[in-house]
């Protein structure tokens, strides 16, 4: 029993070092989750406000596609409202896959003067309208001077107001569910050509094959090319049906996307490099 | 008989690979690959905007000539090194990399310094501009080092364990080199600081 102590000991100690190692990594403020599209964690406003905005943003969102999110906080130390930000865009991932055209407005009320109080983090998407040198004016010129004088919603709602018109000088396409009532003229265009051109093919095919079996030539064997003829029949036959049935397929998925956009809030998936503005007021 | 002998061959040779870590290291290399060009990327695009910069401060601030010349000086060695493909693989010319850039990135902070001294610089709108697009992309630079770092470490990682270290001794995938903080020393010595200037 006795030489089982030391063994013991050593667990304990290590169980101890886990948790240490555990408080460490704490340090840094946690992301918080993607409730909606103002997260308000420092209680800058009241409620009336906060959804007034959530609902500004999502319309946005329903009309273009992009997504913008608000989040306020108190603060983000130890880390630089720059570095608190990336780690944010990461976790949220705003912004549809591909198009990237995802808008971060970060408000960090009782940060120091070194850490920065004020950020726009902006997809690779949206750069081209929404400049760092943009971004940089929409802090300083729009939003700064109506917190300056405590008026945080009137601030929000400006910035999100030169944002949007920014955005929209974007060339983005269009959102799932325009793209979704564009659709059916040109898959039918597609359709058509779908059906007619195995036709054409089978009728051209069938041709070359009668021809070459009527000609009775001197080293071909009729045979072979008749069994040949028929394999390469049928798998075309075959893919057609395929085909057809991979297209419906696309069809119902393409319902299936309306009916998730209703849903609740979140990322589609952008990217973000870390371009954008800090700024102060 | 011999057909299936190689088959089986084809198909044994596939299981280890995969177990070996094969399929690993591609993804893996290509991912160091795509962080590094976006470093490179991001870089360049600092380079790119410093000419302006240099202009535009030298409208109002002539006489800063030392600084400015620092500047352009910086971003020539900077652009003028030559990033090959081995510059991944070989730890000195990585170091040289850096090293090009950190001095850059010190005579461009200067340059910042400065010009916090010329208020009519500091109202113009295009050296505003400019300055927050430089800031902008100081921290892109930033982000893409940082993705950089992790997605080495995960390549060196699977470089160095056992036993995908076998696999990367047979094809070659040696440890990469990463990013570390340029000016060590400079961090850990307190800044001296001189009042009688």
């Amino acid at each position: 029993m006795l030489h089982f102590r030391p063994i013991l000991m050593l667990f304990l100690s290590a169980l101890l070092a886990g948790f240490l190692q555990v408080a460490g990594a704490q340090e840094f403020v946690a992301v918080p989750a993607l409730s909606s599209h103002v997260v308000d964690q420092a209680h800058m406003l009241d409620e009336q406000q906060r959804h007034t905005l959530d609902q500004v943003l999502a319309e946005y969102e329903t009309r273009t596609g992009s997504q913008i999110a608000i989040l306020l906080m108190s603060s983000t130390a130890p880390e630089a409202i720059e570095q608190y930000g990336i780690r944010v865009a990461e976790a949220w991932k705003l912004g549809r896959k591909g198009v990237d055209d995802g808008v971060i407005l970060i408000v960090a009320k009782d940060n120091t003067k070194a850490l920065r109080r004020l950020r726009i983090e902006a997809g690779r998407g949206v750069q081209g309208s929404l400049t760092d040198a943009k971004s940089k004016r929409i802090l300083e010129d729009v939003i700064a001077p109506h917190f300056r004088q405590n008026d945080y919603y009137g601030g929000l709602a400006a910035g999100v107001s030169a944002l949007t018109s920014l955005l929209d000088e974007e060339q983005l396409p269009a959102t799932a569910k325009k793209k979704a009532a564009a659709a059916p003229q040109a898959q039918q265009d597609g359709g058509w050509l779908n059906v007619i051109a195995p036709v054409v093919f089978l009728i051209v095919f069938f041709g070359v094959i009668m021809f070459v079996r009527r000609r009775p030539s001197n080293n071909l064997n009729n045979n072979t090319w008749g069994n040949a003829a028929g394999v390469v029949i049928g798998s075309i036959l075959n893919e057609a049906s395929q085909s057809r049935v991979g297209r419906g397929g696309g069809f119902s998925s393409g319902g299936g996307f309306g009916g998730s956009a209703g849903g609740g809030f979140s990322g589609g998936g952008g990217g973000f490099d870390g371009g954008g503005a800090s700024g102060d007021w | 008989m011999k057909k299936y002998f190689a088959w089986l061959a084809i198909a044994a040779s596939v299981l280890t690979l995969s177990s070996c870590g094969y399929n690993d290291f591609q993804a893996k290399d290509e991912a160091t690959k795509a962080a590094w060009g976006e470093v490179v990327n991001q870089y360049q695009r600092r380079a790119d905007l410093i000419p302006n910069l240099v202009n535009t401060v030298k409208g109002y601030a002539a006489h800063e000539k030392d600084t400015l010349e620092a500047v352009t000086k910086a971003r020539a060695a900077a652009t003028s090194f030559q990033i090959t493909p081995e510059v991944l693989t070989n730890p000195e010319a990585f170091n040289k990399f850096q090293q090009v850039q950190g001095q850059l990135s010190s005579a461009l902070s200067r340059l910042m310094a400065v010009s916090e001294n010329y208020p009519q610089l500091k109202a113009d709108t295009g050296f505003r501009d400019l300055q927050s697009q430089l800031e902008g992309t100081e921290n892109r630079i930033t982000v893409a080092r940082q993705r950089y770092i992790v997605s080495v470490q995960e390549y060196n990682v699977l470089a160095r364990s056992f036993p995908t270290n076998i696999t990367a001794k047979i094809f070659s995938y040696p440890v990469k080199p990463s990013f570390t903080v340029e000016n060590e020393k400079a961090i850990s010595t307190a800044p001296a600081v001189n009042f009688g200037k």
